[in-house]
């Protein structure tokens, strides 16, 4: 399935046109990202009525607005308590959260281990551009060792997190990573991460050109994504250590897997148990 | 169908529960905090057996969230917190009232501030009920004095937050939460469960904000195939972000007239011996129980006291008190904070009746005679003229 281009896949077809054009940055990675969400819920063939996407607040929080689908842009750090909510009362909307690392890693960081821990049926994609780009670019949890950012002016003191170990601590029961360099590999993560019956952690690795890019010198949106592709170590040659084929930090691919129980299935028998019939 | 009632013993928190699951709430996101835990115990242990959903989440913030989610799947739901949770619910209750997603949320008041006195009861959180969330935004806030109130209350929430797609707050505190008196439970079958209305516009042509006749706009259903936008942003009718500042302005106007246009709908009160008082109580919750008792006795000891209590706190039933005041010299507002909705009176007397405070901070509720002690006092203070400029 892992095809280079899908023939039948148009991204309009997906879209709020009337929404165009979109606001992102030239150069930033989130469109990427959106694209590989979409053609993998193209490739899901979900129908537009029952996909809701919910998202939190900052670059990655307006991205629910270009989906044609049902769409909740909601507060800083709480579409994951949003959409748990949402779900449970309609267990028949597949749901998608999509958040960015200050979102999810800062504000939101106690909804997401939770998230994990009960693993509801949600796929969350965080989109981790290391920095807090729609405030202006201040430092974020995932903000690389001593890069500059208007809240680090004399360089970035603070470790980061890795947000899918994170997620595979606190239970997730599936958790992948991919660059957006990778764009059918990320589809595919995205794709098998909706699919999975249970809470589904995506880390994308996106790139902030204009705002952290320019201020860390790091080049243009090529050069970021290429040396993204430099610093990933793709799952399937993790454990290959003496021929390392790309020795960078950050693994890639689906990172975790299990197919422990569904949240809402587990509620939903704990009705029936106990006379409550059939879940609204 | 058998219609006929059953006379029960409720505690205040349980009865409160029971009103939401009778008037259709099938989702309750909660975390536990005194005095109003009873409360989600309740829901836990009643929603499962009726298919509904009842979920402890991960902190306050989170249950608000969930709720609103819920709330915009379908779903009639409910939270109930106190004090200090009632401050972290304020950013998403926001979210409700300014994306219009009906929902309900009971605030058992305890002794504050920060963490306070938990199982005291306090009325000190009457300004946060009405102003807690940033920004200027609709809501609604009942305040029952009773079991059965709060039985009666709870359900009206329900109703007013549907009718109006705004969030309600219900207002009580401790002593009321954990009270028990009788409350009459109507049978099985007999109790209409509160239903959302949902648009049957054609989809191409359906605008998610455009207000109907009463200035309400009508939800759809997610599923249904409207796909329409919800955010927190300033929007306009179709549902997207706007910074026009004339649509900005029309937007603001219907939101804001929401309470004001329907005043009539929601507005409740009630008044005791209002008709001839010269000294004019306003009482509401636990500390109009009191006020009743000390009316009563002011009476017949000669005194043409009255109580005017608010059931509709927020918006206080202006025209309804005006009303009550008209023979009135002297108010008297007791209340278990330092004088909360004493301020709201003056600002409406304007000095004339003259508004004097009865206030209560130690974690006690006021006695029937503290109240009479006041109200004897201010009843033999002759009134005197006032004049514009005059200072209370």
């Amino acid at each position: 399935m892992n095809r280079p281009v899908s023939k039948d896949f148009d991204i309009r077809d997906y879209l709020r046109l009337d929404r165009m054009p979109h606001f992102l940055c030239p150069g930033c990675g989130h469109g990427i990202a959106l694209r590989a969400l979409l053609w993998a819920i193209h490739e899901l063939d979900l129908n537009k009525d029952k996909l809701a996407v919910v998202s939190g607040i900052g670059c990655s929080g307006r991205l629910s607005a270009y989906v044609d689908a049902n769409t909740y842009h909601t507060t800083h750090g709480r579409p994951l308590a949003f959409a748990t909510g949402l779900k449970l009362a309609r267990p028949d909307l597949t749901v998608v959260v999509i958040t960015g690392d200050g979102d999810s890693l800062a504000i939101g960081g106690n909804h997401l281990i939770h998230a994990c821990r009960r693993n509801l049926d949600l796929t969350c994609l965080m989109l981790n551009n290391e920095v807090y780009g729609m405030t202006g670019g201040q430092a974020s949890p995932t903000t690389s060792a001593d890069r500059y950012t208007t809240t680090t002016p004399l360089g970035n003191h603070e470790p980061r997190f890795d947000a899918c170990k994170l997620a595979q601590a606190a239970g997730a029961s599936f958790v992948g990573r991919e660059v957006t360099l990778q764009l059918p590999a990320l589809k595919n993560l995205i794709r098998e991460g909706i699919a999975h019956a249970g809470f589904s952690f995506v880390e994308v690795m996106s790139d902030c050109t204009e705002i952290y890019g320019r201020k860390n010198e790091l080049g243009s949106s090529p050069e970021m994504v290429l040396r993204q592709k430099h610093d990933v170590r793709p799952e399937s040659y993790g454990n290959q250590v003496e021929r390392p084929f790309r020795p960078g930090p950050w693994q890639t691919g689906i990172l975790a897997r299990d197919e422990r129980v569904e949240y809402g299935a587990a509620w939903r028998s704990h009705c029936a148990q106990h006379g409550g019939g059939v879940a609204p | 169908m058998n219609t006929s009632t059953q006379l029960v013993n409720l505690q205040g928190n349980r009865a409160c529960a029971l009103a939401a699951i009778a008037a259709g709430c099938r989702f309750y996101a909660g975390y536990p905090i005194t005095p109003s835990t009873e409360i989600a115990e309740t829901m836990a242990a009643e929603l499962p057996k009726l298919g509904g959903v009842f979920i402890q989440m991960e902190d306050e913030i989170a249950s608000m969230a969930a709720v609103v989610g819920a709330a915009m799947g379908g779903a009639i739901a409910m939270t109930a917190t106190s004090g200090p949770g009632f401050s972290l619910k304020q950013e998403n209750l926001g979210y409700a009232s300014a994306a219009e997603i009906p929902c309900v949320v009971v605030n058992v008041m305890r002794g504050g501030p920060s963490t306070g006195m938990p199982t005291r009861p306090a009325q000190g959180d009457v300004m946060q009920a009405r102003w807690g969330t940033h920004g200027d935004h609709p809501i609604i806030v009942l305040t029952p004095a009773s079991v059965p109130e709060i039985h009666a209350q709870t359900r009206k929430a329900f109703e007013l937050s549907e009718r109006f797609r705004i969030p309600v707050v219900v207002l009580y505190d401790e002593v009321l939460g954990h009270l028990v008196e009788t409350v009459e439970l109507g049978a099985t079958g007999a109790v209409t469960p509160v239903e959302r209305r949902y648009t049957r516009a054609a989809r191409d042509s359906y605008q998610p904000y455009a207000p109907d006749e009463d200035g309400i706009p009508v939800m759809a259903r997610p599923g249904d195939g409207y796909r329409t936008h919800t955010t927190g942003l300033t929007h306009d009718t179709n549902g997207f972000p706007t910074q026009d500042s004339v649509r900005v302005a029309r937007i603001m106007e219907r939101l804001l007239g929401k309470t004001d246009r329907h005043r009539d709908a929601i507005e409740q009160w009630h008044c005791i011996e209002c008709d001839d008082a010269e000294v004019l109580v306003v009482a509401y919750g636990i500390s109009a129980r009191a006020a009743t008792h000390a009316v009563h006795t002011a009476r017949a000891r000669g005194i043409a006291a009255g109580l005017f209590r608010p059931i509709t706190l927020w918006p206080f039933p202006e025209r309804a008190f005006a009303h009550a005041t008209r023979h009135a010299h002297t108010v008297l507002v007791p209340e278990l904070n330092a004088g909360q909705l004493r301020l709201e009176i003056e600002r409406l007397c304007a000095h004339n009746p003259a508004v004097h405070g009865l206030h209560r901070l130690d974690g006690e509720t006021l006695t029937p005679a503290q109240i009479l002690a006041d109200i004897e006092r201010l009843a033999a203070s002759k009134p005197r003229m006032r004049r514009v400029g005059d200072s209370a």
